[in-house]
């Protein structure tokens, strides 16, 4: 297992991802002779997860049963220990295409925060690019370095503990995008500028407020990066519900009830948009929004650096 | 492989290039002693070749382009501006200057700068208009006089935001933010062995090509006489990249996963049928498939209610069909022997293909067709390897409704999500921030999910019935419901 590559069966030392239900799964570092604690009972490791292959149904010991998944930088986003605030799947799709990231991609980062982004960014430049990331808390960037050694990219990775605003990244004009999330942007304009390539790359800032962004956007046009775009996005999450509508009586005359399309008796209108299964209820496939949702992550500012 | 910072820096002859002027991109092969016409300006691009990527040009008269230098900023010396716009007048009188004469300084090959700076001056009411109005005024002029366009390199970013605008029918409306969605939550990565059905021009696939960067393997599924790729030739991919995409018939499927397939016969190809009436003069097997497309394409419009008018704008690319002709200028009988060579070589890829898909361990598959979702995806996740991610696009919710149902009563895949992104845009200005009038109102839903193992031999509903027995009445139904 590799967060870069996929293995076929779960080994020692792997982290895999423990799938409970949906939206309910943690990980767990595989190791000979280990076990963990479910709702469902216990697992142990050497028998009934080591040699086994991802996606296997495991039966723990009370009798409940779980699926053991191949780790990907999205599970690890929706299971990581939060050290910070996150970047979600969502922000993290729309950054890596709008940073153009791709296999050999160089890309600097800060901070890394609880290392979400970092993961997805590793994932997409491997196996020739690298990442440099900044932080300027200590302990995260120390145990952000262990999960990447964990994870098995810590040689498509460069973590530096220090403060992007006042020290930079550390190297310049070797980055073809520049990702920034930290408290004030503004200040690390200039220096994200001189770790980009001379001949151009492309930037993203991300800030939870549009005070922010309006300094950044100023920042941006000072230090001459054009096509300067801010924009927000938003994951709407449909249920799937099987609904039951009631028909509702409107005393028609007896003989007409025949004729009414929705008359379950009614054969010829089996089928019409309508399934009906009971006398009275029209019956329906619906897509029904979350009652909440998330409403605002943060802005995304995208720009240009080019040479003219 | 990897895209060296030397090579691909400048702008060469024969280059896959896009055009950039605002927020309006066309895909063009740059070409020399070519008249490309792009937003009603018509120009040649062989001044270009050499210069960086990314560099601006200004048109000038008889259609050569000029490097621009860093923007020599309008003066701002007008400095003088109003306060509200109570004293504006909207009487159509403001402008002293008529069509006529803008024409005749054009005629006289004045820039586009100097023509705007004429308007202000010749504008009665621009002192009185306020700074941030000033400004609009101005960009609305630049934008209307000045003749200048970017050359960039494609991307996914370009292209897709390209399609979006310009030709929504030909990708299903994919967005490009949904796009972005699918190749996060497909862990399109290097390496990968992808499965990928699409009908939108090719697009998607060159976005996952472009993901992977030359490393592992894709396999796009196909209907009707061969793979589309009009907008994956845009994307200017090195040869090797196309080493390991290989192509099959959609029409095979089922033979495949029944255990009967055989190469023998190719979709739509009557000349292996026929192969003695080949009198015609080698172009039929061209433009049968030709033919074929855009039957395809017209059905597309018909069910995509939509209106192109400028289809061969960014199809320039396409319509370079250089294999035609090849073939047109050869002789009979070699045409014949090398239309046989090509066939058997054809032959040869697709049992390589079956087998690649029979190993039954792809890393993931990437559905953004035109058809319904639901056979496809019964199908095609036969030959993905468990606890790999898949992701479906459609257009409409409905056909996701009905998938997710379907998947569920098959297992065999869990956390099944519908979902679709909302994406809007802001202005920002200092005190003057908001959201953009307009937005999109759809970028079209997707279905994810993982596949499992399934086991054969336990049931998933009896061994769901087990694990409901154990837990209370209130988390019983809750599991029922997690448990997809």
């Amino acid at each position: 297992m590799s967060f870069v590559e996929y293995g076929d069966t779960i080994k020692d030392g792997d982290t895999a991802i423990v799938f409970l239900g949906h939206e309910s799964m943690f990980p767990v570092k595989v190791q000979h002779g280990s076990k963990t604690q479910t709702k469902y009972g216990v697992i142990r490791h050497s028998t009934d997860l080591i040699g086994k292959r991802y996606g296997s149904k495991v039966t723990c010991s009370k009798g409940g049963w779980v699926f053991i998944l191949h780790p990907t930088p999205e599970l690890w986003t929706m299971n990581l220990p939060h050290r910070t605030q996150i970047l979600y799947s969502t922000d993290i799709s729309l950054i890596t295409m709008m940073l153009e990231l791709k296999p050999g991609s160089i890309v600097c980062e800060s901070g890394t925060g609880s290392g979400s982004l970092s993961h997805a960014i590793i994932r997409t430049v491997a196996p020739t690019g690298h990442l440099y990331t900044v932080e300027f808390h200590q302990q995260r960037a120390e145990k952000a370095k262990e999960e990447f050694q964990e994870h098995q990219v810590e040689h498509l990775v460069t973590v530096k503990n220090q403060d992007v605003c006042k020290n930079g990244f550390g190297v310049s004009n070797v980055a073809d995008a520049v990702f920034l999330d930290i408290p004030s942007p503004w200040e690390a304009i200039g220096h994200a500028q001189s770790a980009l390539k001379i001949e151009g790359g492309r930037i993203c800032s991300f800030s939870p407020c549009i005070e922010q962004v309006q300094r950044t956007c100023l920042a941006m046009e000072e230090h001459g990066f054009t096509e300067i775009n801010t924009l927000e996005i938003l994951l709407r999450v449909y249920n799937v519900r099987t609904i039951s509508l009631q028909i509702p009586d409107l005393g028609k005359a007896a003989e007409d009830n025949s004729s009414t399309g929705f008359d379950s008796s009614n054969q010829s209108n089996q089928g019409s948009l309508y399934g009906i299964l009971q006398q009275g209820t029209a019956q329906f496939k619906s897509g029904v929004p979350l009652k909440e949702m998330v409403g605002h992550t943060g802005y995304l500012t995208f720009a240009t650096k080019s040479l003219f | 492989m990897e895209e060296s910072a030397k090579p691909g820096l400048r702008i060469c002859e024969g280059d896959c290039a896009v055009l950039k002027r605002d927020e309006v991109f066309k895909a063009v092969l740059v070409l020399r002693r070519r008249k490309v016409i792009f937003e009603k300006q018509w120009f040649y691009l062989d001044n270009a070749i050499g210069h960086i990527y990314g560099t601006t040009f200004e048109v000038s008269s008889g259609g050569s382009l000029q490097p621009k230098k860093k923007m020599e900023e309008t003066t701002t010396e007008t400095k003088e501006a109003g306060t509200d716009n109570r004293n504006i007048i909207d009487d159509g009188k403001s402008q002293k200057l008529t069509h006529d004469d803008i024409k005749a300084l054009k005629d006289k090959g004045i820039k586009g700068q100097e023509i705007v700076q004429q308007l202000i001056e010749n504008s009665t009411t621009f002192r009185g208009k306020t700074e941030f109005a000033q400004d609009k005024y101005i960009k609305k002029k630049k934008k209307k006089y000045e003749a200048v366009i970017t050359i960039v390199k494609p991307s996914t970013r370009i292209l897709s935001t390209m399609y979006y605008a310009r030709e929504p029918g030909k990708i299903n409306h994919l967005r490009y933010d949904t796009l972005a969605q699918m190749l996060t939550l497909g862990n399109i990565r290097a390496g990968n062995k992808m499965i990928v059905m699409e009908t939108c021009a090719g697009l998607v696939l060159g976005a996952i090509m472009e993901r992977m960067g030359g490393y592992g393997s894709v396999i796009q599924m196909y209907p009707g006489g061969g793979p589309v790729r009009a907008a994956t030739s845009c994307f200017g991919f090195p040869e090797s990249f196309f080493n390991t995409l290989y192509e099959f018939p959609l029409s095979k499927v089922d033979s495949l996963v029944s255990g009967t397939f055989s190469s023998e016969t190719l979709p739509s190809e009557p000349e292996y049928n026929v192969p003695v009436e080949e009198e015609s003069n080698g172009s039929l097997d061209e433009k049968q498939t030709l033919i074929q497309e855009t039957e395809e394409e017209s059905s597309t419009e018909a069910v995509m209610e939509s209106n192109e008018t400028e289809e061969q704008e960014t199809m320039d690319l396409a319509a370079e069909d250089t294999e035609y002709k090849e073939s047109k200028e050869k002789g009979n009988k070699e045409n014949i022997r090398e239309k046989q060579r090509k066939q058997q070589e054809r032959r040869r890829k697709l049992v390589e293909t079956a087998a690649l898909l029979e190993e039954k361990n792809a890393d993931g598959l990437i559905v953004a067709s035109r058809f319904h979702p639901t056979p496809l995806l019964l199908s095609l996740l036969e030959f993905v390897a468990p606890s790999r991610p898949f992701v479906v696009y459609c257009q409409y919710k409905e056909p996701l409704l009905e998938c997710y149902t379907k998947l569920r009563e098959k297992g065999g895949v869990i956390n099944l999500k519908l979902s679709e992104t909302w994406l809007r845009n802001y202005q920002v200005l200092p005190d003057r921030s908001h959201p953009k009038l307009m937005m999109s109102g759809g970028g079209g839903y997707l279905l994810s999910g993982i596949t499992v193992t399934v086991e054969k031999v336990q049931s998933d509903a009896s061994s769901l019935e087990a694990q409901k027995i154990e837990e209370p009445t209130s988390k019983k139904r809750k599991l029922q419901e997690l448990h997809c």
